[in-house]
């Protein structure tokens, strides 16, 4: 017996685990988790701003958090501050001015744990329908400048070099990131959000060989902790949303139990 | 050679960041089938006299002309990438090009590192990338192999045979090879033209001229005149040289 709610649950989970995986991975070998930290935290101005205009939040969010990968892309290229100084800055300050702004707003009650812990539970089929069409198009998206963006990965000047539109396909991910962490929100909560993207993806890094091979994993691993993390929650009535980060934590340490493949040995194929 | 010749040619180039001129009415020009080595102290802006060759940075002023449909390729000074990105080195040499496997492996035989196939990049010693990432350069079947200090992290032994291997590549392929080098001895056995840089050109011209430049002398103090010596040697004496002295392996 599975409740409707509970399905809903485990459907958005999955979906939100599929997109974060690649994503995640590429966060991971770029080092860009503080940046996906300042665009999660973000998205409680996004909320405001929905709430402001009457928008529906999920669209709020997504605009701010283009809206502020677009800035930290500028901001990157001046020299004066170094960029997890700058991370910091536009991190915290857009989720205090996010709760700022919210608390102005008197005739608007906000689940306030809701947005920053996800409310996973709570999912409807709208939700899903965002979950699934958001993430489905951020997914295409990443497939088709996989290859470049690996590139870039590797060393941007040496792609730069052998023609490739190196700005454009940076633009490009940041824009996905910033769809993949809208869609997340309503999963894992704003503070959450990150630890999604990047402990699935540190877990698969011991048992992969190739940068597919990781980010497929890195799926995978991050749908275990969707449905453990719901079990849990389920069974211990504990909040579903860090549930689901504790056991994307277990999964990352009871990997080190396991004996690891070589990398050699899995890109042979 | 007439200036059609040149595969790529830059003229006067100024460039400054912020209130810092690093680079001062500079000029060279470099054909086919030409070694041309730039030296200099460390901030001399060798490394950023590349880039502007390359057009990753635009110059603040002066003119950077590359010959039409002319391929580059590009060995950067350092790789760094994230120990969790798996990839192997197989993987990267076939990341963006469109080889197939068959071609990868007669090219890292070339290059003396075939043994490293599969091996994850990460894994590899300091020698074996220098020869996997010139391996990547010579893939895109290059006019113009541009190298950022090739010997980088390379000890002695493996230096001189990376310049041998530079010089025969260019015999073998008739590219013209431009490149950054710290191993003033060694380099002046291996290159046709020297330039000698510190923001503006000091000299230039052929290691014998270079080599005597009072210019040249003065940037490299001492350094220069135990080099020049050494250069006057032949190779097998150099070698000598080192094992008599313990210093290299």
């Amino acid at each position: 017996m599975i409740d409707d709610f509970l399905l809903r649950a485990l459907l958005g989970g999955l979906g939100v685990a599929l997109v974060a995986g690649p994503f995640g991975s590429f966060i991971v070998w770029r080092r860009l988790a503080y940046f996906g930290d300042t665009l999660s935290h973000s998205a409680l101005l996004g909320v405001a701003l929905g709430f402001l205009f009457h928008l529906n939040l999920t669209l709020g969010i997504m605009l701010i958090c283009q809206l502020l990968a677009i800035l930290l892309f500028f901001g990157q290229r001046q020299k004066q501050l170094a960029s997890d100084t700058l991370l910091g800055i536009f991190s915290h300050g857009a989720l205090s001015l996010g709760l700022v702004v919210l608390a102005f707003m008197e005739d608007v009650r906000v689940d306030l744990l809701a947005y920053l812990f996800g409310d996973i539970l709570s999912i409807g089929a709208t939700d899903l329908g965002w979950i699934f069409c958001g993430g489905g198009l951020a997914l295409a998206g990443l497939l088709r400048i996989w290859k470049p963006l690996l590139a870039i990965t590797i060393h941007e000047d040496l792609a730069r070099v052998e023609g490739v539109p190196v700005d454009r396909i940076n633009w490009a991910f940041l824009g996905l990131v910033a769809l993949t962490v809208a869609v997340m929100m309503k999963v894992v909560g704003l503070l959450l959000v990150t630890s999604l993207l990047i402990i699935p993806a540190a877990t698969a890094r011991r048992f992969a060989g190739n940068p597919e091979i990781m980010a497929i994993l890195a799926s995978l691993i991050g749908c275990f902790a969707v449905a453990g993390g719901l079990y849990g929650s389920f069974t211990w009535d504990t909040p579903a949303g860090p549930s689901i980060v504790v056991a994307a934590c277990g999964l990352f340490l009871f990997s080190f139990i396991l004996p690891q493949r070589l990398a050699s040995g899995v890109s042979g194929q | 050679m007439s200036d059609n010749d040149s595969l790529l040619e830059l003229t006067d180039i100024d460039l400054s960041i912020g209130q810092r001129l690093l680079l001062q009415q500079v000029s060279l020009k470099i054909g086919r089938g030409e070694i041309l080595t730039i030296i200099g102290p460390n901030g001399a802006g060798k490394t950023t006299l590349l880039r502007v060759a390359l057009g990753l940075l635009p110059p603040t002023s002066g003119r950077v002309r590359r010959q039409q449909n002319i391929r580059i390729g590009y060995m950067p000074q350092r790789l760094q990438i994230d120990p969790t990105f798996p990839l192997t080195v197989k993987r990267f040499l076939t990341l963006t090009g469109k080889k197939q496997r068959s071609e990868i492996l007669p090219l890292l035989e070339e290059v003396g590192a075939a043994q490293v196939l599969e091996s994850p990049l990460q894994n590899i010693s300091g020698g074996e990338l220098q020869r996997v990432l010139l391996a990547r350069a010579l893939l895109r079947e290059p006019d113009l192999l541009v190298l950022d200090e090739p010997t980088q992290g390379v000890d002695v032994h493996g230096q001189v045979e990376l310049y041998q291997l530079i010089t025969r590549i260019r015999e073998q392929r008739n590219c013209a090879v431009l490149m950054v080098s710290h191993d003033l001895h060694l380099v002046m056995a291996a290159t046709d033209r020297v330039l000698c840089l510190n923001r503006h050109i000091c000299c230039s011209g052929s290691p014998e001229v270079v080599s005597n430049d009072p210019a040249y002398l003065e940037l490299f103090g001492p350094l220069a005149v135990q080099h020049l010596a050494i250069y006057s040697h032949d190779r097998s004496h150099r070698h000598d040289n080192c094992a008599e002295h313990g210093e290299c392996r």
